[in-house]
């Protein structure tokens, strides 16, 4: 392709950024995203390949070469506009995708030098097409007279929500809380995703059509059947993996440990880091540990500098290579002074008379063989046991399934850990017109994942409206 | 949606009663379930558990004492206000059914959780024997439903100002000798709960407790509420409230419900500052 080798040679956009020392003690969002001319720059950098490897790596399949030459062409409402045909959020996506293991994992260019942008790209035309109002919304399909119930207001729901109103369906959301957005607005913190970028998002599904029901907390409120009964055609499960694990460890329920679902939660959906201005309160500690080392254990540790502590650690038992967070957000912590104590796992809790947490005990680790995910295992060193002063603990290692809905519905089928069977590749659950997808079927994943099976699901759903089960 | 339709004050006013439009909750509450109320958009959630519900209305009925900021900011709302957000039923209801000779204890707003299950209780061909607790005559409430709902009423009050001079536990001993007893429910401040406890597991009676500890989602979500039940840990928003009285931490509850204490003090502080 003409002028491939000069393409390599023009650098990748630098997203600028708050500075470090700077941001680690606000919430305001710390890329600031690209300027227009950035965005020509970096766009004319795509190959415009033939068969564009990138597309095959969006679990939503996006036009990408597309909606990147829009950009090149200056034409940022034709950008949205292609991305919105495959993409109900973009604005959330191109800031929390991991876009180097997807799209930009495949993209030509990285072979050689460095990806296309192509996260920093979606952002852009998101954030312009919100900032002018521009971008023509997808056409909306004549009514078909199908109602759809969609159960959980996260990446996966807004999904199947999107996908189906605009092909013709009456499509309902129920929210147990009392905002829209699931994991985007009570998980993933301010600064990483504005909440009203989310609102935003979610207010042009309701312009498509999508009616939202809150504080509706399906199994409990009311049940699928109720809503079948109701005159519901179909319905679409996408509730998250919102139980927290903990490591049950003793002292874990002193005051001072807290679940990253509680602590998070508090901050973000209660905006507690707005206390008293907002009524919701959250512990600030002063020395926190933050056990675990994913996405979400990321979050909590940057929310706990945020809330004003002089020292934060995330305690991990494995080391930096096992890591499961993304590589930028595990920059950006280190970035902002956040300490990674690593092969080092926690053995108990201390407290006072008051039954508040102290401090906690720890064990050196080192790698043995490899365990059955193929990581190395890591294994305690013999007396190395030692303390660490902390008064603040947050437990990040992952949440499973929520019984609360599956336990109203006897006839969808779980697997062993209580996540519901649902097919790979149509989202069908083991009971007629209920569907299924995100981490209520497959564990704790990413937002794309989730928005993925949404999409899958809701092709499926529309065959079922329009052809049959 | 969440509309107030009745309100009143008991107990000087310390304590409020909301009647709350919420047709889908309504249809679905059962004794001994709670829901999570939020005044406004910047409030903090907090759990209540249901006193009444009516079902062909519509409507769930909530008492609670105003203690803080966001209890105050309830209590100032009048009928024909709405709440920003009312969610349940959550939780799981109380298991009724005929057992012989049951004891209700109950003290301070506890008594409103313990009346919907005190009621049950007797229409289920229980014998119910009531034994209520508060500092003076002024601060009891609902005596006159609570007698309805029971056999038998005992008040017992700190300062003897109205019935038996002294606590719950002294009547409950006295009830526990001279009669056979299958279950005690008692629902009150923690203490109120321990003590009960202390004494029916000396007798060997079966006792249920509802607990409420702090919580935000109150689904299961976030693990704020979760309480040693028997050496394990269980979440009181979906495990519970309701738990065996004879293997709850109590010390341990009771210290996790000081867990903002100064946070609560600060908001009501800033609050009173801006009025």
């Amino acid at each position: 392709m003409a002028g491939k080798d000069k393409k390599i040679k023009v650098p990748r956009a630098t997203m600028p950024e708050q500075a470090p020392e700077v941001r680690r003690r606000n919430f305001m969002e710390v890329p600031l995203g690209l300027t227009d001319e950035m965005a020509m720059t970096e766009a004319a950098r795509c190959l415009q390949c033939k068969k564009p490897a990138c597309v095959e790596g969006c679990p939503v399949s996006v036009d990408i070469p597309g909606f990147i030459q829009k950009i090149a062409d200056g034409d940022f409402s034709g950008a949205i506009e292609r991305l919105w045909d495959k993409n109900a959020l973009p604005a959330v996506c191109g800031r929390v995708c991991p876009q180097e293991i997807q799209c930009e994992g495949n993209c030509i260019l990285g072979k050689k030098g460095s990806s296309v942008a192509i996260g920093y790209l979606e952002r852009f035309a998101a954030d312009k097409a919100r900032e002018l109002g521009t971008g023509a919304l997808p056409k909306v399909a004549e009514k078909t007279g199908k109602k759809v119930a969609v159960i959980g207001s996260g990446p996966s729901g807004l999904t199947v929500a999107g996908d189906l109103v605009v092909k013709g369906h009456d499509v309902t959301i129920f929210e147990a809380f009392h905002q829209t957005g699931g994991v985007l607005v009570y998980g993933i913190p301010e600064f990483r995703l504005p909440k009203d970028i989310v609102a935003a998002e979610v207010a042009t599904l309701e312009k498509l059509g999508v009616k939202i029901e809150l504080n509706s907390v399906v199994g409990s409120t009311v049940t699928i059947d109720e809503l079948f009964e109701e005159g519901f055609d179909a319905a679409y499960v996408g509730v998250g993996a919102g139980l927290p694990r903990f490591m049950n460890l003793p002292g874990e329920n002193l005051i001072g440990v807290f679940s990253a679902n509680e602590y998070l939660t508090r901050a973000n959906l209660m905006k507690a880091y707005l206390f008293p201005e907002y009524d919701t309160p959250i512990a600030r500690g002063k020395n926190v540990v933050v056990l675990g080392a994913g996405n979400v254990a990321m979050d909590a540790a940057r929310t706990a500098m945020r809330l004003g502590a002089d020292s934060v650690k995330v305690v991990y038992r494995r080391s930096r290579e096992e890591m499961p967070a993304r590589a930028e957000e595990l920059h950006h912590a280190e970035q902002e002074g956040i300490e990674f104590v690593l092969l080092t796992n926690p053995t108990q809790f201390f407290g006072n008379d008051e039954g508040r947490l102290t401090g906690m005990e720890c064990l050196k680790m080192e790698l043995g063989e490899p365990d059955e995910s193929g990581r190395r295992r890591p294994v305690a060193i013999e007396g190395s046991e030692y303390r660490i002063d902390c008064d603040l603990v947050v437990v990040s290692v992952g949440a499973k399934a929520n019984p609360l809905l599956t336990n109203s519905t006897p006839d969808i089928d779980l697997n062993r850990w209580g996540n519901i069977v649902a097919d790979p590749a149509t989202g069908k659950t083991s009971k007629k017109a209920v569907w299924a997808g995100g981490d209520i079927a497959t564990g704790m994943a990413t937002v794309i994942l989730a928005m993925g099976a949404g999409r899958d699901a809701a092709n499926s759903i529309h065959d079922y409206l329009t052809i049959g089960w | 949606m969440f509309k107030i339709v009745n309100r009143e004050e008991m107990a000087q006013g310390t304590i409020i009663l909301n009647e709350i439009e919420a047709p889908r909750i309504a249809r679905k509450a059962k004794p001994g379930q709670f829901v999570i109320l939020q005044s406004n958009e910047k409030g903090e959630r907090i759990p209540l558990t249901m006193a009444d519900v009516d079902p062909d209305k519509g409507t769930i009925t909530i008492i609670y004492m105003v203690v803080g900021k966001s209890t105050a900011s309830f209590g100032k709302m009048a009928v024909g206000e709405e709440y920003f957000a009312v969610i349940g039923p959550l939780g799981k209801a109380t298991h009724i059914e005929k057992r012989g000779k049951v004891v209700c204890v109950g003290g301070g707003t506890g008594i409103a959780v313990l009346h919907p299950i005190t009621r049950g209780l007797k229409e289920a061909g229980n014998h119910v024997t009531t034994i209520l607790g508060s500092r003076n005559k002024d601060l009891l409430i609902l005596e006159d439903k609570m007698s309805k709902a029971s056999d038998t009423l005992h008040i017992c009050t700190d300062d003897g100002s109205k019935g038996h001079h002294g606590f719950v536990t002294d009547v409950l001993k006295d009830v526990l000798e001279k009669e056979d007893i299958s279950l005690v429910v008692a629902i009150g401040p923690v203490p109120m709960m321990k003590f009960v406890s202390a004494i029916t597991k000396e007798k060997g009676v079966e006792t249920l407790v509802s607990l409420n500890p702090i919580m935000v989602d109150g689904t299961g979500m976030c693990g704020g509420c979760r309480v040693s039940v028997g050496g394990e840990t269980k979440f009181a928003c979906v495990d519970g409230p309701e738990f065996d009285g004879h293997k709850v931490d109590y010390d341990e509850l009771s210290n996790r419900l000081r867990a903002y204490l100064d946070d609560e003090k600060k908001s009501v502080d800033d609050s009173e500052k801006n009025a």
